[in-house]
């Protein structure tokens, strides 16, 4: 799937790159949203989001995700608190500030009985451009739609579907692009495509802010995290710097003969015994440091245990996000 | 970005683009839209026309046939708008597509002046359609063809306006038929659709007075054969404040958010 021409994209990428600068294209400042249930959706949230930036908005279900996305697109009024998308109040100013964004929301919300073709245009022209066939069309084929545009929305398979809601997003040229939740539930090879998308539009300057479950696809494309829970942002961080603070690494000696219990020549570490004494695994953190590796190999050898192999693992960004969610039921 | 500092005051591209959908969506129905009213007012001649007219007496001068015809385009007219307008926002917020006028740099006024105008056309585009049909049975005057075209128009946009307000507060499909089955087809039936209000004994006479529709048909009755149960200046008048009230209503709504945004 091509968005541009990788030559147009490859031209574009570094000044894109270079563009990712501390300059905030959106920033919050106390943003609350009570519903009228009485539902505290969000609890004064403070972020900025930078220009060029892929950021990843993280949180298990009802945390106040979709509802802090859906605020800044103008579809949720806010209980309080301010929104300036590019220097834009979206309540004061929200022609100029919605006229930037593009949102694909987290449903399957199409039109079932217009084309492909009339509902791209349509969005085009919503969001207050000219007609453009020539855009619409690069748009259509990078997501693979070209063929398909003169087929009936309620034709299309739920994934066809899924890309019209990003053809749709696309139509208008925004500057920002809110991802809500976009690989759920869609197959491998569409997840493939949309990430190359994602990674072709930020070379080409576009913001990303996108919510996803699955946590590996944060890690692989975002720049920053922020994780949500309970209407709180606990934690926003460079996604780099993140899994260094919070990661944990792990070395486990799997031994030749099990081991009733930790010798106490080891109590200086923090050792655990594990698949019934056949395994030590030792916790450290990564970002130590001194992390004790060479002096522990070297006492467990004094000590006489055996063991085959050494295994070590980092902890992911699902293990720092389940530790951090969980710190705080 | 000339074209993001051009729509910062108006966005009439938004316009067009709601517009065309919602004339789409009846050219889609086109069969529904045109062969259903010219049957409904065929029918309606066959039997008010062919096998009960010749036994009525003139009404105000002028032959029965001729009579209902102001009549009958109101009762399509009234129905047709609250439908056309009150499907076309209702079915937004019912698929979840709305998200996509919602987060639009589109202000409500353009969004009613889109949904409106497309129902408000069709409407207009119906009520000529029957009359046409109707001119097929019974000789047709308009002796006042502006303020029939005036009436027409200022009606068809008074009734979507209201049509988009039971649209926006409907939750569920039956709200959307409650209001045009159960209240405006019997006031248009009572409001003098079929027979003048002079007809009546006196206390139904003043009971009838109280139903608005009276005023609608009565004004539109007067642009075809300058008869009318009340005095026109009256029924313009009466017209135009259900066409504000209706306004004010859309403007409170998008003000407050009601029923369109959490």
């Amino acid at each position: 799937m091509t968005y541009a021409n990788t030559a147009e994209v490859r031209a574009a990428s570094a000044p894109a790159r270079a563009g990712a600068d501390a300059r905030p294209v959106i920033a919050i400042a106390g943003l609350t949203k009570t519903y009228a249930s009485g539902f505290p959706a969000l609890k004064k949230i403070d972020l900025e989001i930078r220009k060029g930036e892929i950021f990843a908005l993280l949180g298990p279900n009802g945390a106040g995700k979709t509802t802090l996305i859906s605020i800044v697109c103008g579809i949720v009024t806010p209980s309080g608190g301010t929104v300036l998308v590019d220097g834009h109040d979206i309540i004061r100013d929200y022609r100029a500030a919605r006229a930037k964004i593009g949102l694909v929301p987290q449903e399957l919300t199409t039109d079932m009985f217009e084309t492909v073709w009339a509902t791209v245009n349509f969005s085009r022209r919503l969001f207050g451009r000219s007609p453009d066939p020539t855009h619409i069309e690069r748009v259509l084929r990078g997501l693979s739609l070209w063929e398909k545009r003169k087929n009936k929305i309620m034709t299309l398979s739920g994934g066809m579907k899924r890309r019209v809601l990003i053809a749709k997003a696309l139509a208008h040229e925004p500057e920002i692009l809110f991802l809500d939740e976009p690989t759920a539930g869609v197959d491998v090879e569409l997840r493939r495509d949309m990430w190359a998308l994602v990674r072709e539009l930020r070379a080409k300057g576009v913001t990303i802010i996108l919510t996803t479950h699955y946590i590996d696809e944060a890690e692989e494309m975002a720049d920053r995290i922020g994780v949500v829970h309970k209407g709180e942002l606990i934690v926003v961080e460079e996604k780099t710097k993140l899994m260094k603070q919070l990661g944990k690494k792990q070395l486990t000696f799997h031994l030749q003969e099990p081991l009733a219990s930790v010798p106490p020549e080891l109590s200086g570490w923090r050792l655990v015994l594990k698949d019934g004494g056949r395994e030590l695994e030792y916790t450290f953190n990564g970002s130590e440091e001194e992390t004790g590796i060479p002096e522990l190999v070297r006492r467990v050898g004094e000590l006489g245990i055996g063991f085959k192999d050494l295994e070590t693992r980092q902890s992911s960004l699902e293990d720092i996000f389940v530790s951090l969610v969980s710190d705080r039921r | 970005m000339n074209s993001v500092a051009k729509h910062c005051i108006f966005n009439g591209h938004a316009i067009a683009a709601i517009y065309k959908f919602e004339m789409a969506r009846a050219l889609r129905t086109l069969l529904q839209s045109v062969v259903t009213p010219v049957i409904t007012t065929s029918l309606y001649f066959v039997v008010f026309g062919a096998a009960i007219g010749p036994r009525m007496s003139q009404v105000g001068g002028v032959q029965y046939g001729a009579f209902i015809v102001p009549g009958l385009m109101m009762l399509s007219l009234l129905t047709q708008s609250i439908m056309n307008a009150s499907f076309g926002i209702y079915f937004p917020k019912f698929t979840g597509t709305i998200y996509e006028i919602l987060s639009a740099p589109v202000s409500s006024v353009e969004i009613v002046i889109g949904y409106v105008g497309a129902a408000a056309t069709k409407s207009i585009v119906l009520g000529l359609v029957i009359l046409a049909t109707a001119a097929l049975f019974v000789p047709i005057q308009i002796l006042h063809p502006f303020w029939m075209i005036a009436f027409l128009v200022l009606t068809a946009a008074a009734f979507s306006l209201f049509g988009f307000i039971i649209g926006l507060w409907a939750d569920g499909f039956e709200k959307l038929q409650f209001i045009p089955m159960l209240i405006i087809t019997p006031l248009t039936f009572l409001g003098g659709a079929f027979y003048s209000i002079d007809i009546l004994p006196p206390p139904w006479r003043a009971v009838s007075l109280f139903n608005p529709i009276v005023y609608l048909i009565s004004g539109f009755r007067w642009s075809f054969h300058e008869t009318s149960d009340v005095s026109v200046e009256i029924s313009l008048a009466m017209t135009l404040v259900f066409f504000f009230l209706c306004l004010g209503v859309v403007a409170w709504i998008f003000k407050t958010g009601y029923r369109l945004k959490n």
